[in-house]
């Protein structure tokens, strides 16, 4: 097995080297370059995420989450999950997004790994950048 | 307490408190110069009437307005009039605007508008104009001067040349967090007219000046925020009793700043956070303020509400009549010379739902 896994691994590395991909020679190594890129990513989708808070969902009463929450105001991401005492039961961020976007927006909720559940917790906890994590907190 | 027609407020506010909310502010006047000419008025603002297709408005923020205006239609005794603190409309379209105004035409009493924001950058207020009249102007009512001002005006270049349509000078304009937004203003030749027509005034006379924007420096990100109002309050100080009542922040806020008390009106549509609760920007929300409760959001007419002031001697005693909360009374302190909450004042006597954080 091991001798295997080496060759497969080997040859993983000579298709990467001849297409010319800067690839890290371990797994565990990452360049400057890939940090910037992994932040790129990362900032990608908080605008989208953003972008979608401000009237980019398919609202269909027009209605969106910024007209409540400027700047995902008064929206504590850090304080999930936590006892959602209306609902009478322990909820996470992406159920009260959903909650918003049935009863405010009045519109069809969006699925768990739905792309834009991510991007709207990206921008939403983005936004509560450097608070400290306190779930449960209420 | 000994006035009858006091009585008779406060037992129609504890009837109506008991029957719900009252997304509106009934405003009790005592400080007229014949003090046997007390009146209210109420003051209702921030309907933000959104249009979405053909005949169809946001449910939402259509029943705010209505269970406002049939509430005020209860009040005894009836108020000398209403006042409507601006942003009838989300967008500023006609259908919008006309469409708030059909609701408020139920209301029982002659009807005083402020220009909001909401209401003017589409068409510049033409419309708004158009139905409503000038959007400032002053009149006298029982020994009491009423001012009321265009505040949300702004920059020329902001308003003219930067953006392709009105539309999309109007969707920058009605996002609160805006990056590309620009600073309420109620400008030179307003604060011009402003002068003047206080000149004509006795500095003994007391003073409401209504604005849709706050008169003092709160928040610039979310505009809850007047460019000059330090060269608007320093017209108001000469007077002696003057008090400046706003909208646009749908939240309780006041303030004391020399002689000028400064009060919010809730909104009939929907809250907003404290500003002091984003923590990206610093914010200088007034330290007097003792926050409203936090906004359930499952009950849609939480964190709207109504109040009524009364002003003996000129000083401002504001009642909020807050739906599934206590009331609360902002009261004149003479001796710490600002209002004061009679219940919440002190930090030891604050409940959890007033931190926002």
């Amino acid at each position: 097995m091991g001798n295997r896994n080496r060759t497969n691994r080997f040859t993983g590395l000579m298709i990467m080297a001849c297409a010319g991909l800067a690839a890290p020679a371990l797994a565990d190594e990452f360049t400057q370059e890939d940090l910037q890129r992994w932040q790129q990513e990362y900032r990608t989708v908080v605008d989208r995420g953003e972008k979608l808070f401000h009237g980019g969902l398919p609202s269909r009463n027009t209605v969106s989450c910024d007209q409540c929450h400027p700047n995902a105001a008064n929206t504590h991401p850090e304080t999930y999950p936590k006892f959602q005492q209306q609902l009478g039961r322990v909820a996470a961020l992406r159920d009260m997004i959903n909650w918003c976007i049935r009863n405010p927006l009045e519109s069809e909720p969006l699925a768990a790994d739905d792309p834009r559940m991510n991007a709207l917790e990206a921008y939403i906890t983005q936004e509560r950048r450097g608070v400290a994590l306190a779930p449960g907190k209420h | 307490m000994t006035d009858p027609k006091r009585r008779r407020l406060l037992k129609a506010g504890g009837a109506l408190l008991a029957a719900g909310s009252l997304p509106l502010s009934l405003v009790e006047l005592a400080f007229g110069k014949d003090r046997r000419e007390h009146f209210s008025f109420a003051y209702l603002s921030d309907s933000h009437i959104t249009h979405v297709r053909g005949r169809e408005f946001v449910r939402n923020w259509d029943r705010g307005l209505i269970r406002a205006v049939a509430e005020s239609n209860l009040l005894d005794p009836r108020p000398d009039f209403i006042f409507y603190g601006g942003d009838i409309a989300q967008l500023g379209k006609p259908e919008e605007i006309d469409h708030g105004l059909e609701i408020l035409s139920a209301l029982r009493g002659e009807v005083h508008h402020v220009m909001g924001e909401h209401d003017y950058y589409l068409d510049l207020g033409e419309h708004w104009r158009k139905r409503l009249g000038p959007d400032h102007y002053s009149f006298d009512h029982k020994g009491v001067h009423f001012v009321v001002l265009n505040s949300i005006l702004t920059f020329d270049d902001w308003t003219y040349h930067r953006w392709s349509s009105a539309a999309e000078r109007m969707h920058q304009m009605a996002r609160l967090d805006n990056p590309q937004g620009s600073p309420f203003m109620v400008g030179e030749s307003q604060r011009a007219w402003l002068k003047k027509d206080l000149d004509t005034v006795s500095h003994d006379t007391p003073v409401v000046v209504f604005s849709h924007s706050p008169l003092q420096k709160i928040y610039k990100g979310w505009n809850f925020w007047t460019d000059d109002a330090e060269q608007v309050q320093a017209l108001l100080q000469p007077f002696d009793k003057v008090t400046v009542l706003y909208g646009h922040v749908h939240q309780i806020q006041y303030n004391q700043i020399g002689n000028i008390s400064f009060h919010a009106a809730m909104a009939t549509a929907w809250p907003w956070p404290y500003p002091s609760s984003y923590r990206q920007q610093a914010a200088y929300l007034p330290k007097l303020t003792v926050n409203m409760n936090r906004a359930d959001p499952f009950f849609e007419r939480d964190a709207t509400g109504w109040q009524f002031i009364d002003l003996d001697s000129g000083k401002v005693d504001v009642h909020y009549l807050l739906p599934g909360n206590r009331n609360r009374v902002v009261a004149w302190d003479g001796k710490a010379g600002h209002p004061v909450d009679t219940r919440y004042q002190a930090e030891a006597d604050r409940i959890p739902p007033q931190t926002h954080y």
